[in-house]
């Protein structure tokens, strides 16, 4: 209960801050939907504290804990229109009052506690409601947020093509029109019901092995078209974010040998980031710093190799020591390089703030071809992530594959079975070095320039949030990490502000419900859930996730 | 056989890599430290006054380094969101002080001076003490028994949320701190320039290090925090609320970094969201140095710390024809808290725990 108030107490300032990015619609939806799902949790510990469920007591403690959220934004509004919170709370301003009572001011404060009643006691109610028809709903809602942050992307290229009709019809100008709202609901939920009706997901267990094998061909050959063809035809920025998110694939890769595979967390992923870049800078641009003006890709194996190099000189003193303390020292050396890559000490070599420009791009083609700008990019980071996929793919299998697993594992213990503990984190490390090299080089070419602020902390902590959210060690979750944390966040020009607060949630979160990721390899999601550590989390919050997480699944 | 061989050449290198990392690094700062000396570019008063400087932002480190220490101690644990908390209470600070200079008493008198300083940190202490307490209930307290990775992962997520909160709320631009006015003022130490802001860092430091040296090896609480360090279930079997002695660490260890976050604010007079991180990391290295897990160790690595960054970058590089080694400041902080964990993991009193698993 104590957790739960203070996940009402930290509400007002989700809400706020959702709010700020003055799509109107968009932030009071997310009140709603705050709104909703503490209706939603509250019902649901009624419930569970309520084995006789009688209906009114679920519908009672979604309202009062809607309520209550409403409440704390009633007071605020209240409380705003006495004192001027705005130099405590940067969004709290006028726009933010009018936002919360619906454009009445003041004499419209009650609304959020009846609104968010409201919404509490449909959260409470929707516990009455079949699972079949609750799940539906849920999709249908979804879809309708997702469809909505996706309105403006989406639009400009519907309109330009011959979809031009169904985009005015779906899309307004700034957000989703009425009709396509009611169209995306009743669509979601109801695809959803049939779906669930028709079983797919059996059917699909249901096929036979060999009938698998023959459908499979297919889907991949479908999935591969829809990549290659993904950056052409919906415009530069989108290609641009795609070529973004495929070049944090290629990085998310290398990182995930290090920390997925040995378990090394290594926080100055940018090191080496910079090194790779500024090797391509240095050998291959035409300008003031370049050396050698070399083509690009003459330069990109050069900066692979010395990546790897720097990665074992830092490497050496610093994979003796424990797990953690590792995290802080790679921390130190991501700064130490950003540092130095800034400074009047490697001015003349590297071009301080001003850094290396006029980096040529690694295919050069005329400004209309399909392989113009980022699309090649695109291609490129691609091909390499799928080269390190299949480098990864073939070394977890191998001797120092499963060296690393075992050291990931317990260290001391593979020490006593004979694995060099140094050596082979050395080789995990200097592999993941190479990657982080081939990211800069890559990431070089894409700018066409390399600056000192182009190196930072963010860089890092993208890649170890990748790996970590869509789950260490596998994959496919470094692919979906990458979506998810660089590619909409790049979509939605409005929230990349919160881009780390909702890294921080994340984590936090991952951390809690689902340690092993998003989509895990089948061993770490094994290690996760020994026996012993869900009967070790047993203090009482703890508890409560567990009871939380298997009411869900 | 093969491999064997490879292995052993590979040990052999590795161990005559770490020791010629050594000597070039005794080489740095000998030969560095002579050439400047040589140079004689710098007067005495300069180094005095570097000295003064560093012990002031040392004694400041060395307050977060606590934290640090005291939940590394009982948990086993980096608490990465330190540095925000530590931010947290510098914003405190800059509040109290903004309402307490609005009302004109902040420089009314010497007096109300002292007296708001006091408000202030008692402000920060409080907002400090609250965060975190809501940080180790909510990503903390869950993971206690989750394997190594988990509860860091965690902490690195909280710093991030408290960072980009605190940008959300405030937004990202820098406040400045209200001066005070006593603070600047020379306190007429011939030839270097003291001002009572650094006698007041200094001196606000020691109290509150002694401070919580009595608590923690006097009072019954301190006991059970040292108890729990030493091993949680003999400890929970001895009666001791274990719970209890935790959330009394986290809370010492966040009155202290808000507090810290006072002095920090009145000593560089701003304060931005991003405030917390680097002298987190740096008091994070501050602990290390000094053993981690050892109060009196944190004190003593903080100290130390801060007088090295602040004469090191002058001392040892100027003199080798570095061009502006106070950009390099933090490189030599950093560099120090590798060096330190390479060849003396223990730190300076601690005992031997990096390799020892938790």
């Amino acid at each position: 209960m104590a957790l739960y108030l203070c996940l009402v107490g930290i509400v007002p300032t989700f809400g706020e801050r959702a709010l700020i990015d003055d799509i109107v619609t968009l932030g009071q939806a997310s009140l709603l939907l705050t709104a909703l799902v503490v209706g939603y949790v509250a019902a649901l510990r009624v419930r569970a504290g309520d084995p006789g469920q009688r209906p009114l007591r679920l519908v009672l403690g979604g309202t009062v804990a809607g309520a209550i959220t409403g409440l704390s934004l009633t007071l605020l509004v209240l409380l705003g229109s006495v004192v001027d919170l705005r130099s405590i709370a940067q969004p709290a301003g006028p726009e933010l009052y009018d936002l919360l009572t619906f454009d009445l001011g003041v004499p419209g404060a009650w609304l959020p506690v009846s609104v968010g009643a409201l919404m509490g006691a449909i959260a409470g109610a929707s516990l009455l409601l079949p699972v079949w028809l609750r799940r539906a709903l849920a999709v249908g809602l979804g879809a309708l947020i997702l469809l909505g942050l996706f309105a403006g992307i989406l639009r400009t290229p519907m309109l330009s093509s011959d979809l031009s009709d169904l985009g005015r019809f779906l899309f307004a100008s700034n957000g989703l029109t009425l009709e396509g709202a009611i169209i995306t609901v009743v669509i979601a939920t109801g695809g959803d019901i049939l779906l669930r009706r028709l079983d797919a997901r059996k059917r699909i267990s249901r096929l036979s092995e060999a009938q698998r094998r023959v459908a499979l061909p297919p889907v991949l050959l479908v999935v591969l078209v829809v990549v290659l063809v993904l950056p052409q035809g919906l415009g530069p920025f989108f290609a641009q974010v795609v070529a973004l998110v495929a070049l944090y694939i290629l990085m998310g890769l290398g990182l995930n040998i290090t920390l997925g595979l040995a378990g090394l967390l290594d926080l100055g992923f940018v090191a080496f980031f910079a090194v790779g870049a500024y090797t391509v800078g240095l050998l291959t641009s035409t300008a003031e710093f370049g050396i050698a003006q070399w083509p690009f890709w003459a330069a990109v194996p050069f900066a692979v190799l010395i990546a790897m190099l720097f990665g074992a000189v830092l490497g050496l003193p610093i994979l003796g020591i424990r797990g953690d303390y590792l995290a802080i020292a790679t921390l130190g050396f991501g700064e130490i390089i950003r540092i130095l890559a800034g400074s009047d000490l490697m001015k003349p070599f590297l071009g301080g703030p001003r850094g290396i420009i006029n980096i040529p791009k690694p295919i050069d083609v005329p400004p209309n071809d399909f392989l113009a700008g980022p699309q090649q990019i695109y291609y490129i980071s691609l091909l390499c992530a799928g080269l390190i996929a299949f480098v990864a793919w073939r070394l977890r299998d191998s001797r120092i594959g499963r060296a690393w697993v075992a050291i990931r594992e317990d260290e001391d213990v593979a020490e006593a079975m004979g694995v060099n503990l140094v050596q082979t984190k050395l080789m995990a490390y200097m592999l993941g070095a190479a990657f982080a090299g081939l990211g800069g080089a890559i990431f070089a070419g894409l700018i066409g320039s390399i600056f000192a602020s182009s190196i930072s902390l963010q860089v890092s902590i993208n890649v170890a949030a990748i790996v970590i959210v869509g789950g260490m060690g596998s994959i496919p979750g470094v692919v979906l990490g990458a979506i998810f944390l660089i590619g909409l966040p790049e979509l939605f020009r409005e929230f990349s502000e919160y881009r780390f607060l909702f890294y921080g949630i994340a984590l936090i979160v991952m951390m809690r419900l689902r340690p092993e990721g998003l989509l895990p390899s089948r061993i770490v999601r094994r290690e996760m859930h020994l026996p012993e550590n869900v009967e070790a989390a047993g203090a009482p919050v703890g508890s409560n996730v567990a009871a939380e997480v298997q009411e869900r699944a | 056989m093969y491999a064997n061989w490879v292995e052993r050449v590979l040990d052999i290198a590795i161990a005559l890599f770490l020791w010629a990392l050594r000597i070039v690094v005794v080489l740095v700062v000998v030969v560095g430290s002579l050439l400047t000396l040589a140079s004689g570019r710098f007067a005495p008063e300069t180094w005095a006054q570097l000295a003064v400087d560093g012990a002031a932002i040392g004694s400041i480190y060395a307050l977060l380094a606590l934290g640090y220490t005291m939940v590394y101690g009982i948990l086993r644990m980096i608490n990465f969101a330190h540095g925000e908390i530590f931010m947290s209470g510098a914003f405190g600070g800059y509040f109290a002080a903004v309402i307490l200079a609005g009302n004109g008493f902040l420089n009314a008198n010497p007096l109300a001076s002292i007296l708001s300083i006091i408000i202030m940190i008692l402000v920060a202490a409080a907002i400090a003490v609250a965060l975190s307490v809501l940080v180790e209930r909510i990503a903390y307290r869950p993971l206690r028994n989750a394997p190594r990775l988990v509860p860091l992962i965690s902490a690195i997520g909280a710093s991030f949320f408290l960072q980009y909160s605190f940008r959300g709320l405030l937004g990202p631009g820098i406040f400045a701190y209200p001066a005070v006015g006593i603070l600047n003022q020379d306190v007429g130490v011939p030839f270097i320039r003291v001002q009572w802001i650094d006698v007041l860092v200094i001196v606000s430091a020691v109290l509150m290090m002694t401070g919580l040296y009595l608590f923690v090896m006097r009072t019954k609480l301190g006991t059970a925090i040292r108890a729990v360090s030493e091993d949680k279930s003999t400890a929970a079997l001895m009666g001791i609320d274990v719970n209890r002695a935790i959330v009394t660490t986290f809370v010492l260890g966040a009155a202290m970094a808000g507090a810290a976050g006072v002095l920090y604010g009145l000593v560089f007079r701003q304060v931005f969201f991003f405030t917390g991180f680097i002298p987190g990391i740096k008091a994070f290295t501050a602990a290390v140095l000094g053993g981690i897990g050892n109060i009196p160790g944190a004190m003593l690595g903080g100290l130390f710390l801060g007088e090295v960054e602040t004469i090191g970058p002058t001392l040892f590089l100027s003199g080798l024809g570095v061009p502006s080694p106070n950009q390099l400041k933090d490189v030599v902080a950093f560099t120090m808290l590798v060096l330190v964990l390479i060849f003396r993991p223990s730190g300076l009193l601690g005992e031997r725990v990096t390799k020892q698993r938790a």
